[in-house]
């Protein structure tokens, strides 16, 4: 067996293998070497040097992009999480229609975020122009906590299923002993259950960061980063630089931004598992 | 061995789903567009296979910038690969979407070989891939040289149709408020009967303008048509026809304009910045307001069965209180410029231009392009359009009124008008003088500095 599986196994690789070098890591390299260029069309480009990274970050809509994705990115994270955590302990109780709330809450998630862009627009404007605000178009402030709501809106279902999953997953025995020992449901809470499902709060916070930071569609329908590029996050920040701009100084500078997000999100990410995994216990 | 090729068989089969995988992925972006590309290559292509005698080996690929007229495009391409048997493919890009598109495409192998610039701003962006268009036979035909898109002596585009706007006038609902056409000569006339109109909202049960809406469906009907007004007055002043500085001598005017649109408006000033093009449009054809600004190119949407006929329409001259405004005519002009790819095969160049001529010259190309378009064309032999809006145009300009040119292409980017339109929107929910001064901020400043991102 052992034998057969070592002779065949390149014929259950390489395809795969394949797909993954023509699918990722190809496109991947021109992308790096694209933001070293200057370009109109991806076939002729000219090499620059790292002047479009020099430009990045003296972009000021770069920047500003950057500030605005990490304010929201730490509230949306904090809100998504404790909400979805609450739900999931909520509806983990021997209670009735449990799985009708569990499907209500999740279906959310199955909607095209451009769709939910659209109707949340629809929906805060309307809030927005009978209570008297400007509308989201030339309202920050609206649009940052529009942003918010929807994701949380979209996301909080997703995330309370894994937690679920997570807090069934919490040995009976241990719950009972830390009942006979006398704890009340807040220390159960934080010294029991929340210890246990620390690997579902990996996932989570890491799907939470790594989505808010990759935030487009949602930006893009909401808000479209209005006014003045204030609600705009880092990918439409990108996708605006290389798509609404003409001329080919522009491309290259968009593809930088690019690389150097792509650093910045897996850097995060990186050392956001390794705080939350150092935590986690075996049961 | 029967086990093997079970193996065998699953590899192939995992193998193809991971590459449909990724290739779905990689044709995403186009897929409306493409998907209307290939059924219409493979028809041409069956077409050409049925003919005899292909004329030429070359190939056309027109990437068409206007939407609403891409039915029409695919069916003259039809008749054309009938008639000589050269393939062409038409593909419409999504409104808002064609540079992007452009893009994408010009990076393929088999990339468009007919394509359109907006004018110099745009030219700039693809000079590298215009054929040299001067002495071919579509740049023979052409009316007029100023026509052509020159960059030195090279003509790099061809302007194909000529458009006009100004306010769309409802003369049936301007009738029930007591006056016509003829009493609207100059921007003074102008207010008086809108905010006249507006007086008796309620009395006459429809307001003056339909919504000035600020979303990017209906925003550039203001931040560049609208906006097109100063900036034309301004050349004409100091005898220029573009600039890398505007002084934005004619903003008053502007905000004269813009003041009466957003205050005898269907809604609320606060609430423009969410409404749509399809929401002007619809009010205006409800009855619930006299005057739309927009171009001819809205004709079609606006006749028709159950809508207006001609008798109900009328355009009229965007007056802001510049110039001799008794000889003021419609905003004429163009921004659609045919450019051949000069990177396709030398056989697809042939077989482009070959196609544009007889769009140009041919009766059925130019039948189609009057008719079922509704273009003017400035070609010498160009059919009258049935378009009214297209009429009344050529009545202004016989009358001896002098069309206004359109400078817009020569707005330094996208972001400059974006700026604009963003000032203009604040500017609406709340009419400050402080907000204003944002709108000529945005204007003046915005123009040198967007003037100096796009030519380093």
């Amino acid at each position: 067996m052992e034998k057969a599986l070592k002779k065949y196994s390149p014929i259950f690789v390489i395809p795969t293998f394949l797909a993954f070098v023509i699918g990722f890591i190809i496109p991947f390299a021109e992308g790096l070497y694209l933001s070293f260029c200057q370009f109109t069309t991806v076939k002729n480009a000219k090499w620059v040097g790292i002047s479009n990274y020099q430009r990045v970050f003296a972009d000021e809509t770069f920047v500003n992009a950057l500030g605005f994705t990490v304010s929201y990115a730490v509230v949306s994270i904090v809100v998504i999480n404790v909400i979805a955590l609450g739900l999931a302990l909520l509806l983990t109780r021997k209670l009735k229609g449990t799985n009708i709330f569990r499907t209500i809450f999740f279906m959310p998630n199955l909607i095209g975020g451009i769709v939910l862009g659209y109707i949340w627009q629809i929906l805060i404007n309307c809030v927005l122009s009978i209570v008297g605000e400007p509308l989201l178009a030339l309202n920050e402030t609206a649009g940052y906590w529009g942003l918010i709501i929807l994701t949380a809106w979209q996301q909080i279902g997703y995330m309370m299923i894994i937690y679920i999953a997570g807090l069934q997953n919490v040995p009976g025995e241990l719950l009972e002993a830390a009942e006979i020992d006398g704890a009340n449901a807040i220390t159960t809470l934080f010294k029991v259950k929340i210890p246990m499902i620390m690997s579902s709060i990996t996932i989570c916070v890491f799907l939470t960061l790594t989505n808010s930071f990759k935030l487009f569609d949602q930006n893009l329908a909401l808000t479209a980063g209005d006014p003045k590029h204030m609600t705009e996050m880092l990918a439409l920040n990108i996708y605006n630089t290389f798509y609404a701009r003409a001329g080919a100084q522009w491309k290259g500078l968009g593809q930088a931004k690019a690389v150097v997000f792509c650093i910045l999100v897996i850097a995060i990410s990186m050392i956001q598992l390794r705080a939350t995994r150092s935590k986690e216990v075996q049961q | 061995m029967k086990k093997r090729l079970m193996a065998l068989a699953l590899t192939a089969a995992v193998g193809a789903t991971a590459l449909t995988g990724c290739g779905g992925g990689a044709t995403e972006t186009t897929a409306a567009a493409t998907e209307a590309a290939k059924t219409e290559t493979t028809a041409a292509a069956t077409e050409a296979a049925t003919e005899a005698t292909p004329a030429a080996d070359g190939s056309v690929y027109y990437l068409n910038f206007k939407p609403e007229q891409d039915q029409q495009w695919q069916d003259l391409a039809k008749a054309y690969t009938e008639e000589t048997g050269v393939p062409v493919t038409v593909v419409t890009a999504a409104s808002g979407e064609y540079e992007t598109t452009l893009m994408s495409e010009m990076g393929k192998s088999s990339a468009p070989t007919l394509f359109q610039v907006n004018g110099p701003v745009g030219l700039a962006n693809w000079t590298d891939y215009c054929y040299d268009l001067a002495g071919t036979d579509i740049y023979n035909e052409l009316t007029s040289d100023g026509f052509a898109l020159k960059d030195g002596d090279a003509v790099k585009g061809i302007a194909y149709v000529v458009e006009s706007y100004g306010i769309i006038t409802n003369t049936t609902l301007l009738e029930k408020a007591g006056y016509s056409v003829e009493d609207i000569a100059s921007f003074e006339d102008l207010k008086k009967v809108a905010e006249d109109i507006t007086a008796r909202k309620d009395e006459l049960g429809f307001a003056a303008f339909s919504s000035a809406g600020m979303d990017g469906s209906s925003d550039w009907r203001f931040k560049t048509h609208l906006a097109n007004l100063p900036i034309y007055f301004e050349y004409q002043a100091d005898g220029i026809g573009s600039t890398d500085a505007i002084k934005g001598t004619y903003l008053d005017n502007y905000r004269n304009i813009w003041d009466l649109y957003i205050n005898n408006s269907t809604c609320a000033p606060a609430d423009l910045a969410a409404k749509t093009g399809d929401d002007s449009r619809n009010e205006f054809l409800a009855g619930e307001a006299v005057f739309f600004q927009n171009g001819s190119w809205e004709y079609g949407n606006l006749t028709g069965e159950g809508q207006f006929t001609d008798d109900d329409l009328a355009m009229i001259p965007i007056y802001v209180g510049v110039g001799d405004e008794a000889n003021q005519g419609l905003c004429t002009g163009t921004e659609n410029y045919w450019c051949v790819n000069a990177e396709a095969e030398e056989a697809d160049i042939q077989a482009t231009l070959d196609f544009m001529a007889w769009c140009v010259t041919s009766e059925e190309g130019t039948n189609a392009m009057a008719n079922e378009m509704g273009f003017v064309i400035p070609f010498k032999n160009a059919v009258e359009s049935p378009n009214l809006f297209v009429k009344q145009d050529v009545a202004y300009t016989n009358a001896g009124k002098a069309p206004v040119s359109w400078n817009f292409p020569t707005m330094p980017s996208e972001e400059w008008k974006n700026g604009v339109g963003q000032a203009l929107t604040a500017y609406a929910a709340d009419q400050t003088d402080a907000n204003w001064a944002e709108v000529v901020t945005a204007f003046v400043e915005g123009w040198a500095t967007e003037y100096a991102l796009a030519n380093p």
